[in-house]
């Protein structure tokens, strides 16, 4: 049985960005090592041979001329759902 | 005054073409059941009191100058909060999506409107529909309407409650790994969940890209087939979407000597003891068949789902939409607190889940191994088909669950045990009653299982099923304050 330890969880949780109290790493900590457990039943399949599958209808190189097409939407429709904005763009809080 | 309870679309569509009835008065029929009876069921997030009403009066209008109006002229319908319906706020029952107001709507809800039928309102399911009893929700608990100390099934829990309470004759779902069809046998209502690319997935909220479908719940299987070609069709804002010949055929097939697949392990269910006497009588063959291992497919869900999850939920960054942390003070904040005050538990758990299945040395393990389950799972279901039309399983194990008797995540999870596979192979299966479980009083239904791109099949089988026998008359009249 795979354990995913507490650093563990902390490292992932780190990369998806997600903040999470002691508690809750604990928690995680706990739920992902029994999903893991879970899903090792995988293991028994034989799939040496075996093709990955990402997508199931088989669709391949959907293309489309590339230019502009008819864009309803405008800047100031999609900036109303900004939490902050300035001088008619995207406000972040500082970066370093 | 006329009895507007059970209507389905064929129903109401003659009531309002005849003059029998206005919209307006279908649509206040449906606004006052909704005050009266959701203060329990709480399926509604957004109610589209105004704009519906407004709808109605253009449709009265067109009748009362002697206009014919199309089929789902007038006919209100609700839909998950997964689906952008400009202008009217969408938030895939997500705090983190709680002012959320669209600036474009969803393809299915587009030809929805384009037809004429008018959204009654948004309604409630598991948080960006993780989940399998609508308790996941960040605002409320939707309960089951046949018995409200149960819950509804989920993630479109809120969907099929709503049209088991008689809130709008049908409702727009999303199913995942079992999304419609699990709420909708809990519910006692049928729902459809088309071939993966047959209805367009733009403007419908992310979860699982490769599994994702939309489709409809409603009372009946006939009233799905209408449904579901309004919204079909190859879409260019979603280029996985794909035309089926089969679809664009004539509508009604002939059904005759069909051969049903049946795995040993279902033969006593209620609902499949209903299928063989039902089915039997009308001619056609029932064979054994061996299904794909319920847990191996749930194992290859929970890997490649959160992994999907991780993914398209990264959006969510308290930049350009949705809600921002007031504590963050610069920009890894920002990203981090934001997504833990807002997000839920079972978010998370799928967001990390994800992200550990897809990191640096465990890709191979997890990720690829079960993208390969996922090919040995088609392939079963290719072998079934070289001599099967379709397949039959109960929807779901047992009837609903009693509300929190399903605390532990892997004891969800397996709700959808019936489900899932269907999922990963991309196939159209429809769910309908097909009896009742005696402990509880509540439905159990049967799960049609078709090939990739036969929807009509199954959807021409479930309406011959609905035609043999009275288990999807539900009663509204039953669902009471």
């Amino acid at each position: 049985m795979t354990k995913v330890s507490k650093d563990i969880v902390e490292n992932i949780a780190r990369l998806s960005r997600i903040g999470m109290d002691s508690q809750e790493l604990e928690l995680m900590s706990r739920d992902i090592t029994s999903i893991l457990d879970f899903v090792e039943t995988l293991e028994s399949v034989d799939t040496e041979s075996v093709q990955p599958t990402s997508q199931v209808t088989g669709l391949k190189d959907v293309w489309r001329e590339d230019k502009v097409n008819n864009c309803r939407i405008t800047r100031d429709e999609i900036l109303a759902n900004a939490p902050q904005t300035k001088d008619g763009y995207i406000l972040v809080k500082k970066v370093l | 005054m006329i009895d507007l309870s059970n209507l389905g679309i064929h129903e109401a569509h003659d009531l309002l073409q005849n003059g029998e009835v206005t919209c307006r008065e279908l649509v206040t029929f449906y606004l006052d059941r909704i005050k009266k009876l959701d203060g329990e069921i709480k399926s509604i997030l957004t109610l589209c009191e105004e704009s519906s009403l407004e709808i109605a009066d253009k449709v009265d209008a067109k009748i009362a100058s002697g206009q014919e109006i199309g089929l789902l002229e007038g006919i209100p319908y609700t839909a998950k909060d997964m689906f952008l319906t400009k202008g009217t706020r969408t938030t895939a029952a997500s705090k983190i999506l709680g002012n959320f107001i669209p600036p474009y709507t969803a393809t299915a809800i587009s030809h929805l409107n384009k037809s004429g039928a008018i959204l009654l309102a948004k309604v409630n399911q598991d948080e960006f529909a993780h989940g399998g009893s609508t308790e996941n929700s960040a605002f409320q608990k939707t309960t089951n309407p046949l018995n409200k100390d149960f819950v509804p099934g989920g993630s479109s829990g809120g969907s099929a409650a709503a049209v088991a309470a008689d809130f709008g004759i049908f409702s727009l779902g999303t199913d995942t790994g079992g999304s419609i069809r699990q709420p909708a046998a809990y519910c006692g209502v049928t729902g459809l969940k088309p071939s993966y690319g047959l209805v367009s997935r733009y403007g419908v909220i992310a979860m699982a890209s490769s599994f994702d479908c939309v489709g409809p719940i409603a009372r009946s299987a006939r009233d799905t087939e209408i449904v579901l070609h309004a919204i079909a069709g190859v879409d260019a804002n979603d280029s996985t979407t794909v035309s089926y010949q089969q679809l664009t055929g004539k509508r009604s097939l002939e059904l005759k000597n069909i051969r049903i697949g049946l795995d040993s392990n279902f033969v006593n269910h209620t609902s499949i003891l209903e299928a063989k006497k039902t089915f039997e009588t009308s001619g056609h063959k029932i064979s054994s068949i061996e299904l794909p291992d319920g847990d191996l497919s749930l194992a290859a869900y929970y890997v490649l789902v959160p992994s999907e999850i991780s993914s398209n939920l990264e959006r969510y960054d308290g930049i350009r939409y949705g809600q921002v942390s007031d504590k963050a003070k610069d920009l890894m904040d920002t990203y981090s607190m934001t997504r833990d005050e807002f997000m839920g538990m079972e978010v998370k758990r799928r967001i990390l889940t994800g992200t550990y299945a897809l990191s640096a040395g465990y890709y191979d393990a997890y990720y690829k191994k079960a993208m390969q389950v996922r090919t040995v799972v088609i392939d079963k279901f290719n072998e079934i088909f070289k001599n099967c039309d379709v397949v039959i399983t109960p929807t779901t194990v047992g009837p609903a669950f009693r509300a929190g008797d399903k605390a532990d995540p892997i004891e969800m999870y397996k709700t959808d045990i019936l489900t899932v596979s269907v999922n990963l192979a991309g196939l159209p299966a429809v769910s309908i009653p097909a009896g009742v479980d005696a402990g509880t009083g509540l439905p159990l239904s049967l799960q049609i299982i078709g090939k990739l791109g036969d929807d009509n099949k199954v959807i021409a089988l479930a309406k011959e099923f609905q035609s043999l026998t009275n288990w999807h008359k539900l009663d509204s009249n039953e669902v009471k304050s």
